[in-house]
């Protein structure tokens, strides 16, 4: 839950006594799309706001004089590799224990939340300023062209050391695969040529941060220009609280390749026009538009009321990222109005209802043949390759089976070409259960199809008893699958069964499916004891 | 009030030793009680009719009972020992003798006994005259036999004479033997039958349910769907992590999707790529590789959204109500209450002016259909729907609020470039099938419910699906 939340709804937080303080600790949710409330600084503002006891600050950047702000460099090497850059400096911060920590979460958590594809969208590198002279340069070398001492440890090391060096840690060892096998690295380094960082791997030790630090560079680099900024804009925004002038960052031109120059942080606020009834029918509620205004404004989205009162002008800052369409204002509307305070009305939309008639025709099947004394089960709809196949007496090709790819074990290699495996499984899995046991299943199989995995609607029985039992499901006078379906059954050689005890089904001129005993080989490959026989037939043609 | 007749039989029988040795007759119960015999009999197959209480077996016996004239006979002698009897010394004129009452009979039988002598030669006509002294009535003897119960001391022989007599009447009585009552508190034999998995009940109500409100069922025979329609036409950025190997399956074969609807794709690439439909988009560079990617359905969202596009290109939009409830494959972590396949229920509505209040109302609805009525909302977020709602109810066993479902409005940034009106919202809300279940059954692992490592006599012992009871 995040903060607001925390106010509208009931309280979400759970009370825990700590040890010796007995400080209250709150688990707070925060939505996967409110980078602005992944620290405690944006919480804490955010609550702020929404309790009206400030308003939201405003973030400004502050270009420096021509020839006194600091340059990055990008050159042309690193476009095959990680193309964009991005970078601000936060002048006369003050740091604290508690501050730095949080500093540090703060990238951790935007690296593991937005940065995403851990950090091959965007990597986050802070910096001493104080400790690297620019302007800086943000390029792309061989390995071993790149040496430098790592953040924490005592000596230098060649990048390809460094890959070495970090291939067992727990943290690290994730992120390497996105350069190693690249012919050059990203680096960034200063005028004098040391290294303050190898994205996405790991940030030199010689521009460390510390308590101390009073000027920090931030760059972000990474694949996606648009969530880089938005990063750089999220981390300036949150920690130029600390700043000697609170809440103004010091930009940094960024140089491209082709020549051209761009300033950063963008910081940028936008501005949308909303029309008062356009939310309160969306949320079904009837607000005057200045309340409306003053719900938006709690929300950090800044508003009030223009044209002739019949318009909200709403302005989005850059901590909300989020805010992309009239839809996204609607939601803090109704959040900061209480969404437990919206009226619960019902739908006036007249329907007919209409059942899919393969489900329809299930639904049925399953009451006969519980009738007829079988037994459902629900088995799974990924199983291993030789389920399939090899336990079946088959080659996996002839299946015509759908892959996945990279199973994590062999239980999700293919998605099942027959009820089969199932229903033989749960059976060895109940072995101590009295007999006769009559299972069935009406589920789905999925087969490749022309165009794609396609998949169509199975009814399988088994029973550990004499095939006679199931030939009775097909002859019965008002067979289970009523109508005057006409089933002819011809021999049939099938690897999974008994030769002379397997017969092809049909209806209707076409195969539907097969009846017969089980072959003792599958009998115990399935690890089962007793003599099995089953039908599997396809439902779909009688739908 | 007065105790029945098979109370009062129950009891009785309690006090018999149990099984075929003892038990009562149903006569002789019959006369102990004061009851008509066919009353008792009553009593009797009714309680054999509860069951295994009783157990009563039908004995036949044949007891011989007198006719009317055998109770002449017995009380005046056989009509040959009157005769006899009425036979002076000196004889009777056989035309005298015929007169007598019972004469025909007695005449051939006295004759046939050689107790009387015909002289036919006789002066004045034929006259009869005592053969012997003195004679025995065994046939009177024979009957008082019979009227005091010892019908078997006499011989086969001499039933049959009686019989042909019509003095010997047969009867057959059925007596009835009731056993020991059974053990009432002892467990009954389960009888033999079939059936359905508890998952796949609560299924079949909720598709009740959905059917009850005007829900219509929509297809969703595909559990394979390319990244397009699961992700891509939901606005899911191809970048966000469910999309990656750790959440999702994707295939190795078939790998690629082959056909996908041009035009239409070419709005959610811009859409996501630049903005459009009054938004500002997520400003990525969209790739057709990555929409084409197969996967097996991370939700029938997916199913939902292909619903909602034919709906589009229908022509004149009609509102409908839609849901579906069917597998869906999530390559999470496993636990006591994750698999890697469950299954999702889902419910839609499109209309025209909904707002969040008529998705309250309509999840209210719901949710009392499946016996939850205290529900309460709170903020949430899913890249395909703004407003979103996460729906919670309070458990009054956990004393605590626990979520119950999924909700949202859909955002417009998935709906335009399907070609649906603008004035038309789309309310939408899901949950899984597995968690109810297990909560309404008691079952802390899902694999007892779901997969082949069932626990096959928990599906026996499974009791009706009433979610509102």
């Amino acid at each position: 839950v995040t903060s607001e939340k925390d106010i509208i709804s009931k309280e979400k937080g759970e009370g825990k006594a700590e040890g010796a303080s007995e400080a209250v600790l709150y688990k707070i949710d925060v939505p996967a799309n409110r980078y602005d409330l992944l620290c405690l600084e944006g919480l804490v503002r955010g609550l702020q706001v929404f309790k009206e006891r400030i308003n939201l600050p405003r973030y400004e950047k502050i270009i420096p004089a021509e020839g006194e702000g600091q340059k990055l460099i990008i050159t042309a090497e690193t476009v095959k590799i990680r193309p964009h850059a991005v970078a601000a400096v936060l002048r006369n911060i003050t740091f604290t224990k508690e501050r730095y920590d949080s500093f540090i979460d703060l990238q951790e958590k935007l690296h593991q939340n937005i940065c995403r594809l851990v950090r091959a969208l965007v990597a986050i590198g802070t910096h001493d300023l104080d400790t690297i002279p620019g302007p800086f340069t943000f390029t792309a070398k061989a390995p071993s062209e790149i040496k430098f001492k790592p953040l924490n440890q005592s000596q230098e090391y060649t990048a390809s050391q460094i890959m070495d060096l970090y291939r067992t840690d727990s943290h690290l060892r994730h992120y390497l695969h996105l350069i190693e096998n690249k012919p050059r690295y990203p680096v960034i380094f200063d005028s004098n040529g040391v290294v303050l960082s190898m994205p996405p791997i790991i940030n030199g030790d010689h521009s460390k941060i510390s308590l101390k630090t009073r000027n920090v560079f931030i760059e972000c680099t990474g694949t996606d220009m648009t969530k880089a900024k938005i990063v750089l804009d999220i981390i300036v925004a949150m920690f130029s609280e600390y700043c000697e002038k609170q809440f103004t960052v010091e930009a940094v031109e960024v140089i491209y390749p082709n020549g051209k120059t761009h300033i950063y942080p963008e910081l940028a606020y936008r501005k949308e026009k909303v029309k008062p009834e356009l939310i309160n029918k969306k949320l079904g509620i009837s607000e005057t538009p200045s309340s409306l205004a003053k719900l938006l404004t709690r929300m950090c989205l800044s508003s009030h009321i223009t044209g002739n009162g019949n318009s909200i002008e709403i302005e989005i800052p850059p901590t909300r990222a989020d805010v992309i369409h009239a839809c996204d204002i609607v939601e803090d509307a109704a959040i900061a109005y209480g969404y437990n305070n919206i009226q619960m009305v019902i739908p006036k939309t007249y329907t007919i209802a209409n059942q899919l008639p393969l489900n329809k025709l299930t639904e049925l099947l399953r009451m006969d043949l519980a009738a007829a004394g079988f037994t459902e089960a629900l088995t799974f709809a990924l199983c291993s390759t030789e389920d399939i196949a090899d336990k079946l007496g088959m080659d996996i090709s002839a299946t015509n089976a759908v892959h996945i790819a990279n199973p994590k074990t062999a239980e999700f290699q293919v998605a099942r070409t027959t009820l089969l495996p199932g229903l033989l499984k749960t059976i060895a899995a109940n072995r101590k259960m009295p007999l006769p046991l009559k299972l069935f299943e009406i589920s789905d199989i999925v087969v490749k199809d022309l165009t794609k995995g396609k998949r169509s609607s199975h009814l399988l029985a088994c029973s550990v008893l004499p095939l006679d039992v199931l030939q009775q499901l097909l002859d019965q006078p008002k067979p289970i699958l009523g109508r005057n379906i006409d089933f002819s059954l011809a021999f049939f050689t099938g690897s999974a069964f008994f030769p002379g005890r397997c017969a092809e089904i049909f209806a209707r001129g076409q195969s539907v499916g097969k009846l017969g005993v089980l072959h003792p080989d599958v009998i115990t490959k399935f690890e089962l004891t007793m003599p099995c026989s089953a039908l599997e037939i396809n439902i779909e043609p009688f739908v | 009030m007065s105790p029945s007749v098979a109370e009062l039989l129950l009891q009785r029988l309690e006090r018999t030793p149990p099984g075929p040795e003892g038990g009562l007759c149903s006569l002789e119960a019959a006369t102990a009680l004061g009851l008509d015999h066919q009353t008792l009999v009553g009593a009797v197959k009714s309680l054999q009719a509860l069951g295994e209480v009783i157990e009563a077996e039908t004995r036949a016996t044949t007891r011989w009972e007198l006719s009317a004239e055998g109770e002449e006979v017995l009380r005046d002698g056989s009509p040959e020992v009157r005769l006899f009897h009425s036979v002076p010394s000196e004889g009777l004129p056989q035309s005298d003798a015929m007169k007598l009452p019972g004469a025909q009979v007695g005449f051939s039988k006295a004759m046939a006994n050689k107790w009387l002598r015909l002289d036919k030669g006789a002066p004045g006509g034929p006259r009869i005259f005592r053969a012997v002294g003195a004679v025995q009535d065994v046939v009177q003897n024979s009957l008082r036999q019979v009227q005091d119960g010892n019908g078997d001391s006499l011989s086969e022989r001499e039933r049959t004479d009686l019989k042909r007599r019509k003095l010997l009447l047969e009867v057959g009585s059925w007596r009835k033997l009731p056993f020991k009552a059974y053990n009432f508190s002892a467990l009954g034999l389960p009888p033999t039958c079939g059936h359905l998995h508890p998952l796949l009940k609560v299924r079949s109500q909720l598709r009740q349910i959905f059917l009850e409100m005007g829900f219509t069922e929509m297809p969703t025979d595909n559990f394979v769907e390319s990244s397009f329609w699961n992700f891509d036409a939901l606005f899911q950025p191809q970048q966000h992590p469910a999309r990656d190997q750790h959440d999702t399956f994707f295939l190795q074969d078939p790998a690629e999707a082959p056909e996908l609807p041009a035009s239409y794709m070419a709005r959610v690439k811009k859409v996501h790529s630049q903005g459009g439909y009054g938004s500002q988009g997520y400003k990525y560079e969209w790739k057709v590789e990555e929409a084409r990617k197969n996967l097996l359905r991370t939700h029938t969202t997916s199913a939902s959204a292909r619903a909602l596009y034919h709906l589009a290109r229908q022509g004149k939009f009609t509102p409908v109500k839609y849901f579906s409830i069917d597998r869906v494959f999530r390559n999470e972590s496993l636990d006591a209450t994750h698999l890697a396949e469950f299954h999702q229920v889902e419910g839609v509505v499109a209309d025209r002016g909904l707002t969040l209040g008529h998705l309250m109302g309509i999840l209210q609805q719901f949710f009392t259909k499946l016996g939850i009525s205290k529900l309460r909302f709170k903020p949430a977020y899913n890249p395909y729907t703004e407003p979103s709602m996460e729906i919670f109810s309070y458990h009054e066993g956990l004393k605590k609020w626990v979520e119950v479902g999924n909700s949202g409005v859909f955002r417009p940034e998935l709906l335009l470039p399907m070609g649906l009106p603008e004035s038309v919202s789309v309310i939408a809300w899901g949950l899984s099938l597995e968690r109810p279940t297990m909560i309404k059954y008691g079952i802390n692992n899902i694999r007892e419910l779901v997969g082949h490592r069932v626990n096959l006599q928990m599906v026996y012992d499974n009791p009706l699906c009433r979610l509102d009871a």
